[in-house]
């Protein structure tokens, strides 16, 4: 099965370590895709208001695209734009009206039905790979590793795009537990890191997401799996200023799962890219000698 | 701080308006507060989502119009899955953002972030941003 594989600007850019593991996970677990020709900015956010169809434009080009391509899946790897193609894609198979608003609209478009599946590389593994093949590939295993999965906000809510189970969701855990992890529990694990606040209010999102960071290592995490590049600017990128205005946070390396899986699989580590991400993630993987494993 | 009701301080214009872009029922709920529980900036916030749904049952929309509330919303979509009533709280703070927006009362001003904020902000935070507190 070939599969089409939608990016986003931000995998392209800031995100490049995503993108770059997860494409290197796919070829380890000899998924075949396609990156869409022709994609376009999904626009980030879902639009909210009944009388606002011109964002959806955006989106459901992007499906009209994977439909020309010839697939009927499309993989996405940040958590924003899998909420944002799959909102567009649940509108234009429910809404009858709406659907012909935005198809008239769009008459130099073949017309487009909410036929194209919607995936996350993470219920992509457990649904078409499956926990075991995925355990059985493993070459590094992260044992040892006390990990905490930290989903976020938009694969799981609204509840008709969720991923998994709204409110107590497994599939992050099972997958890194797949790769030998660790897993660490905590509640604040769905709750959101302030998201795009961080332009308008950023010391509330710093707030928030040292509750998280707090709320992790309290639970015995000493490292953090994420799966959105907003998430790793909030969580990651914005320690530093955390350390500082909050005593008692301690310091968490952040990855993205894609990483940790591209380690845990053997691959080329050219593939992960740690450079992006801050200096204790390196560290932290180089003293759990799971750098070493894979160049000796 | 009381609510006050009468006729004069309910907008009725508003209360539609709102109904009209949210397409939510904010008749519907029966304040039980678990969405101002739920919310991971109630803290920052000064007119918690369960008074939000209290004043716009009232047509308040002056004291609306003072609240934080629909600037400091990250649209976790928290409320939203665990109100009891099924309200989508998550739309009836963005037609209160795009109430103001609308008369182009933004939040932010995309030229005043900083050389040095845009060289290490991901694109995914300045599209989102912009989206939601800029017209
Ligand atoms: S969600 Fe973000 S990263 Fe994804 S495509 Fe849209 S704007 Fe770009
Ligand atoms: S956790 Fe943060 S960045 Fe990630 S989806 Fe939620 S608000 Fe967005
Ligand atoms: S959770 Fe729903 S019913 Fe309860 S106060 Fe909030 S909006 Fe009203
Ligand atoms: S969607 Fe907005 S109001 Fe609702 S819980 Fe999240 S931040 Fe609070």
């Amino acid at each position: 099965m070939k599969i089409s594989y939608y990016p986003g600007c931000t995998l392209k850019t800031k995100a490049k370590n995503l993108e770059s593991s997860a494409l290197a996970c796919l070829d380890a677990l000899g998924v075949e895709y396609e990156e869409l020709p022709r994609w376009n900015c999904c626009g980030a956010v879902y639009s909210l208001s009944d009388d606002d169809l011109i964002h959806l434009i955006a989106p459901v080009r992007d499906l009209i695209r994977v439909q020309e391509q010839g697939f009927d899946t499309v993989l996405t790897l940040c958590s924003m734009c899998y909420n944002t193609l799959a909102r567009a894609n649940e509108l234009m198979k429910n809404d009858e009206v709406k659907r012909g608003t935005i198809n008239d609209f769009m008459d130099e478009e073949p017309d487009y039905k909410g036929e194209i599946k919607v995936v996350h590389f993470l219920d992509f593994i457990r649904d078409e790979i499956g926990w075991d093949k995925l355990k059985a590939s493993v070459k590094n295993s992260l044992n040892g590793m006390k990990l905490a999965p930290y989903y976020g906000c938009t694969l799981l809510r609204p509840g008709d795009v969720s991923i998994d189970k709204s409110n107590s969701p497994v599939v992050f855990e099972e997958c890194m537990e797949a790769l030998g992890a660790e897993i660490v529990k905590f509640p604040k694990a769905i709750e959101c890191c302030g998201s795009y606040q961080v332009l308008g209010n950023p010391e509330a999102a710093l707030k928030v997401s040292n509750d998280i960071i707090t709320d992790a290592t309290a639970h015995g995490a000493e490292a953090m799996a994420l799966t959105c590049p907003l998430c790793d600017y909030n969580l990651g990128h914005r320690q530093e200023e955390m350390l500082k205005k909050y005593k008692g946070t301690k310091a968490l390396p952040m990855f993205y799962f894609t990483q940790l899986m591209a380690v845990a699989l053997g691959v080329d580590p050219e593939n992960y890219n740690l450079d992006l991400n801050q200096n204790i993630s390196q560290e932290f993987l180089k003293g759990k000698n799971l750098l070493e494993k894979v160049t000796t | 701080m009381p609510i006050k009701i009468s006729k004069e301080t309910a907008d009725e214009q508003f209360r539609q308006k709102v109904k009209e872009i949210s397409g939510e029922d904010f008749q519907k709920c029966y304040q039980c507060g678990t969405c101002s529980g739920s919310c991971p900036m109630a803290d920052q916030i000064t007119v918690l989502p369960r008074r939000v749904m209290a004043l716009l049952q009232l047509g308040r929309k002056d004291a609306l119009e003072e609240a934080n509330t629909h600037w400091v919303c990250a649209s976790c979509h928290m409320c939203m899955v665990r109100c009891p009533r099924g309200i989508d709280i998550t739309r009836v703070m963005e037609s209160l953002r795009q109430l103001k927006l609308r008369k182009n009362e933004d939040i932010i001003n995309p030229s005043e972030i900083s050389k040095e904020d845009t060289e290490k902000l991901p694109q995914v935070a300045m599209v989102s941003g912009f989206r939601k507190l800029t017209s």
